[in-house]
């Protein structure tokens, strides 16, 4: 966006652009018509209104980034949260950003927002101090006003007639958590109201006018490819429109062949891709979900690991099930593409379709409206794609709003994996020897967080037989679930309990003791009384930033494990909104129970069976323990995300628990999939 | 099969033209523009497809046009029709019991359901009451302690 556009869309004001480097920030002074610096991280409005605009490329799929991103700015310009206004993740108008993953929000775009916040209120000091020629220092800033002894205005005021813009590098000082007064506490959440009254708009609730409903023909497996297609019936039926087109970048499982329809309304798009008659070339034999470890080893690049005395555990492929599956409207208009779509990578989606359509930059704007919830998932454009494939033949807007069964198959998974772990404990405690290999997952928290002599660790790249990708914290929930289980291995092969077992080993890491101490103490660990069929198990670990010690009580009959009582304690820094951060610890716990205990995609001859609600269970009501979270604030330290470290601690704790109520070591998630009994004969 | 011409739904006659075998989600959606009922499975396993027929908590997604017809239908629309919120509502957004909120409006509905047929519900009644709903998020904690809060404070409907 150039300067003149900026404030064309805006009208006049202040404008703070934040840039990652100083030689930038030279770049990016002066001249009308120069062109806005290219790495812009964030950048802030305020009107001659009032009315503060921040932007950024970051998206809210319900972590709550919205409320924090607004606290910053109230925080660091000193105005009240009501008065700022967010614009996210629309690539027309934010600056660029890779992508909402990994728990960068927090620790990355945060301070970002905050320096720009913080300067854009350093230049509304310097406008009150020439407009009312006092000194600068005399001047106060509170509730969106400046103010020096009889002068008063508020901000858009002081902005009134200027066009005016900054660019600063990403280094100017902050306000210290000690002495925030709006971030730091519960701010409530950002649209709350709208979305309690429905009245928010998501994703797949976006209307255009002449809307038409899409829907694509899918192969019938994985790998098989479209052989002749006669769409004549489907053609035959009123206001439907058949296409064909063939993808830039073919897809895992799916391939190049988009076959779809746009109709006008959703059933008779379903009954139109119906009625195409395709044939179809089936794919070569694929692994299933019960041979799929055999074949992650068999497949190792360099081979599989060739280390003696490794005990194996398997963790199962499972699926994100975001509430609102994929969707997108894609509208074209004079040969420019809009779309609406729920991504955490919005200029990755953009990304995307110019390389489908062969577009420039500036003819692709990609906006995305609160999403119903990613938790890594949403990273790839399909629904986009498809939806401007059809929208461009069709001449019309088309929504491709995906239904439960295509989210849960033609979307990507959280990897399975073959994981291998060896180790020794000396007779005081200390770990003398650990090894760990790691077949497909991933290398997150693949590193254990105690203090291991000569550790060997590996992940070992090999093939999957389903397209995988990103998941709330990936790889670390089945290396620490590994890990963890085999530290309490270890902890019983020596007699030791747990507890003194884990904070003797995390002697280099001070802030895991905190966080395995805090859990205990709150959980009441020393003085856990066994009871019949109960059992108690522990759990820590550190990924994203967070540190996470997590405490469950079990209680098992007769094959079924419910799980009582969670206490689990995190630590990310300092506490950014309390609230809603125990909302996420909550959260991350509740979708971690179903990875730990029955969720699990199964899968034959490129086919998922699990692929619908009523076949692949998720946690409900009924499945949730009582859960207490302590938050350690440290406002000493930098705040880092925490919408996935939190999800970690309960699998391994579970299974832990598990084994001090039964004996029975289960390594294998999930653990008890049909009840403890079955999940055994899982593991390969 | 015929078509069905009006519904009832929050409190006005609006007139449609649609297949009665459709389901009541898609026409909500797309012909009367009330979004605010989300479609989360087509099977009526999570919920978020909640509405009220004639009080009582219905699947939108597997329940046809043709079987409401002439029945009382509220949406998440129509429940704060004045602009104040329901109770539950209210206690939605004190309890933060919501992340994403796309299961929300169901949840919302299905809990005003629960405390009409039992105003003063345990925490059983409230996870046998609610077990259909699915929240992905796993903010069920706080719809429970949301429930009570709105049970305290009486529910209107």
């Amino acid at each position: 966006m150039r300067r003149r556009d900026f404030f064309a869309a805006l009208g006049g004001g202040i404008a703070v652009l934040l840039v990652d480097d100083a030689g930038a920030q030279q770049a990016g002074r002066g001249g009308m018509n120069r062109q806005m610096p290219q790495d812009v991280g964030a950048w802030l409005h305020i009107g001659e209104d009032g009315v503060v605009t921040a932007y950024t490329g970051k998206v809210n799929v319900g972590q709550n980034s919205r409320t924090s991103l607004t606290a910053a700015v109230a925080e660091e310009l000193r105005v009240p949260v009501a008065s700022v206004r967010f614009i996210m993740g629309d690539t027309a108008l934010t600056p660029f950003d890779g992508g909402t993953a990994g728990s960068q929000t927090t620790p990355m775009m945060w301070p970002q927002i905050r320096r720009a916040a913080a300067t854009a209120r350093e230049m509304l000091l310097d406008l009150a101090a020439q407009k009312w020629k006092v000194d600068r220092a005399s001047i106060s800033t509170a509730n969106g006003r400046a103010a020096s002894g009889s002068h008063t205005a508020g901000f858009g005021e002081l902005t009134q007639g200027q066009k005016l813009v900054q660019t600063i590098a990403a280094n100017v000082p902050l306000t210290p958590a000690t002495e925030w007064k709006v971030a730091g506490t519960s701010v409530p959440k950002i649209a709350g109201r709208e979305i309690v009254t429905g009245a928010h708009k998501y994703p797949s609730d976006t209307k255009r006018p002449g809307l038409l409903h899409g829907k694509i023909l899918y192969p019938p497996q994985f790998g098989a490819k479209l052989a002749s297609l006669n769409q004549s019936a489907a053609e035959a039926m009123p206001g439907v429109k058949v296409v064909h087109e063939v993808l830039a970048s073919p897809r895992a499982g799916f391939g190049g062949d988009v076959v779809g329809v746009a109709a006008p309304d959703s059933e008779t798009a379903s009954k139109a891709v119906a009625a195409l008659r395709a044939e179809w070339t089936p794919a070569a034999a694929q692994p299933s979900s019960n041979d799929v470890y055999t074949y992650f080893k068999q497949n190792a690049e360099g081979g599989p690991a060739a280390g003696a005395g490794l005990t194996t555990y398997t963790i199962a492929y499972i699926a994100h099930v975001p509430l609102e599956p994929r969707a997108a409207v894609a509208e074209w208009n004079e040969g420019k593409l809009t779309v609406w779509t729920g991504t955490q990578m919005p200029f990755g989606v953009r990304r995307e379709l110019m390389a489908q359509f062969q577009l420039p930059e500036e003819s692709v704007r990609v906006i995305m409206p609160d999403t119903g919830s990613g938790y890594g998932g949403k990273h790839q454009g399909d629904a986009a794609l498809e939806a401007a494939i059809l929208a461009k033949a069709a001449g019309r807007p088309v929504q491709r709003n995906w239904t439960r069964e295509e989210e849960m198959t033609w979307a990507y998974f959280r990897p399975g994996a073959v994981i291998e772990v060896a180790g020794k404990a000396n007779p005081d405690g200390a770990i003398a020897e650990w090894e760990f290999h790691n077949y497909n997952a991933g290398a997150s928290a693949l590193r254990t967080p105690y203090h291991v002599p000569n550790a060997r660790e590996q992940f070992h790249q090999t093939k999957s037989p389903l397209r995988q990708g990103s998941y709330r914290c990936l790889a670390a929930t089945a290396n620490n679930f590994v890990r963890e289980s085999y530290m309490d291995e270890l902890a019983h092969s020596i007699g030791m309990d747990p507890l003194a077992f884990r904070l003797k080993n995390a002697s280099n890491d001070e802030r895991l003791r905190a966080v395995i101490e805090a859990a205990a103490e709150r959980f009441g660990w020393a003085n856990r009384k066994k009871t019949p069929n109960h059992g108690f198990g522990m759990a820590a670990g550190f990924e994203k930033g967070g540190h996470v010690a997590t405490c469950v009580e079990v209680a098992v009959t007769n094959g079924a494990v419910k799980v009582v009582r969670v206490v689990e304690a995190f630590e990310c820094g300092a506490v950014v909104n309390p609230e809603h951060l125990r909302n996420q610890v909550e959260g991350a716990i509740s979708m971690g129970l179903g990875g730990a205990l029955f969720e699990r995609v199964e899968f034959a001859a490129g086919k998922i069976s699990t692929n619908r609600l009523s076949r692949y269970r998720v946690p409900r009501f009924a499945d949730m323990p009582a859960i207490e979270s302590v938050l350690l604030d440290r406002k000493d330290l930098t705040s880092a995300g925490a919408g996935e470290c939190p999800i970690i601690g309960i699998a391994p704790a579970v299974g832990n628990a598990i084994f001090d109520s039964t004996g029975q070591r289960v390594r294998s998630l999930p653990m008890a999939p049909q009840g403890l009994g079955r999940s055994a004969t899982g593991a390969g | 099969m015929a078509n069905i011409r009006e519904l009832d739904v929050n409190g006005t006659r609006r007139r449609i033209d649609a297949d009665a075998g459709r389901t009541l989600l898609s026409v909500l959606r797309e012909d009367l523009d009330l979004t605010g009922t989300k479609y989360g499975c087509g099977e009526g396993q999570c919920a978020a497809c909640t509405v009220l027929i004639d009080g009582q908590p219905a699947r939108s997604c597997i329940t046809t046009v043709g079987a409401v017809a002439g029945k009382r239908i509220v949406t998440i629309e129509g429940l704060a029709p004045e602009g104040k919120l329901h109770p539950v509502q209210e206690a939605f957004l004190e309890a933060d019991a919501m992340q994403c909120g796309y299961c929300t409006a169901g949840m919302i509905l299905g809990a005003v359901a629960l405390l009409r047929s039992n105003p003063n519900p345990s925490d059983a009644e409230i996870v046998s009451g609610m077990n259909g709903h699915i929240c992905r998020c796993g903010t069920y904690p706080r719809i429970v302690r949301a429930i009570h809060r709105a049970a305290g404070k009486g529910g209107r409907a």
